[in-house]
């Protein structure tokens, strides 16, 4: 076997085991701290915003324009309409800018 | 077939399917990547087979990326897997906050589960249960599935013919994550304390990436907003 796959194995293993391991934990505990349960409906909007953020900062005016059309389609519609919305902004953006 | 199980039957058979057509957006918005990765990972040195076996086991893009590139590197394998579990480590608190919601599905569902807990199968898991409808185990793979197929068919298609793809950029390729990621963002505003975590986050994974580096700042921003939630959000009773 190849070092590649054994790389794809081991990270493999430890991938599964963050994603099952937290379960694993929090239900090591009989109730919640509220804290915690604070934490823990903070994490979704937290993560993710790591994830946009940079991007955005990054971004040029494209990119800052599809953002923008994207989060003012989300206040009123769902999550398909402000995808189609943003991508459609970033393209018609590109196109005018380069 | 008695009607109780019929009716069981059709319901996961919705079930499902919404699940599925909620993967669209994820599907897209992936495609790219696992294309690109594909194409990266066959230049880096991997073999077609381990590109996809890859995509099929780790099954986590940004991670999969970090390890090609350092295997490209010649860094050292132990190494490569220790920063593949680091991008991967925000995985245990959605592993921690999904567990909440399907603490009563059977253990071996629970256990497959676990496996397809990326980004979006989370993001949309919190979603679906903060709209208050019951989070199943077919509507669960009803999502999960079509993105994982889907993630290994682009690593296929970018690994044979990576090649001759050409620039994609003008299409917006490259930035349709962070548009769906702010999506799910917005999915979550109603949530207590919402716009502080956001900022903070925000700020703070900036301040982290342009410092320490990627992929550093999406734990440390996202530790500054659930710390930030942990010591100042209402208790309990106080919210909804």
């Amino acid at each position: 076997m190849s070092t590649i796959f054994w790389i794809i194995l081991a990270g493999a293993v430890l991938t599964y085991a963050a994603r099952a391991g937290g379960h694993v934990v929090l239900s090591m505990f009989d109730r919640v701290h509220p804290r915690v349960e604070a934490a823990l409906n903070a994490v979704p909007a937290a993560v993710l915003t790591t994830l946009v953020a940079p991007a955005a900062v990054d971004g040029g005016p494209a990119e800052i324009t599809a953002l923008v059309v994207a989060g003012l389609v989300a206040l009123r519609f769902g999550l398909l309409e402000m995808f189609l919305a943003g991508t459609a902004a970033l393209i018609a953006m590109r196109y005018l800018l380069a | 077939m008695t009607s109780d199980t019929a009716v069981a039957s059709r319901s996961r058979t919705t079930d499902f399917i919404e699940g599925a057509r909620l993967s669209i957006p994820v599907v897209v918005a992936s495609a790219p990547f696992g294309v690109l990765f594909g194409a990266l990972a066959v230049e880096n040195g991997f073999t077609v087979t381990e590109a996809v076996l890859m995509s099929a086991l780790i099954y986590g893009g940004a991670s999969q990326m970090v390890g090609i590139e350092l295997f490209g590197q010649k860094v050292a394998p132990w190494l490569i897997v220790l920063s593949i579990f680091v991008v991967n480590a925000r995985h245990i608190l959605y592993s921690a906050a999904t567990g909440r919601l399907i603490a009563h599905w059977p253990f071996l569902q629970k256990a497959v589960a676990f496996f397809f807990l990326v980004d979006p199968q989370y993001a949309e898991a919190e979603r679906h249960a903060e709209a208050g409808k019951p989070l199943t185990f077919a509507w669960y793979v009803g999502l999960a599935l079509p993105i994982i197929g889907f993630w290994i068919v682009d690593t296929l298609v970018g690994a044979l013919f990576g090649r001759l793809v050409p620039n994609l950029d003008a299409l917006g390729v490259d930035f349709l994550l962070p548009i769906y990621f702010l999506g799910l963002v917005m999915g979550f505003r109603s949530r207590p304390f919402w716009l502080p975590i956001v900022l903070v986050s925000a700020f703070v994974s900036v301040v982290a990436v342009k410092t320490v580096g990627s992929p550093w700042h999406v734990s440390i921003g996202a530790a500054a907003g659930i710390l930030l939630a942990a010591i100042f959000q209402p208790m309990p009773e106080a919210r909804r």
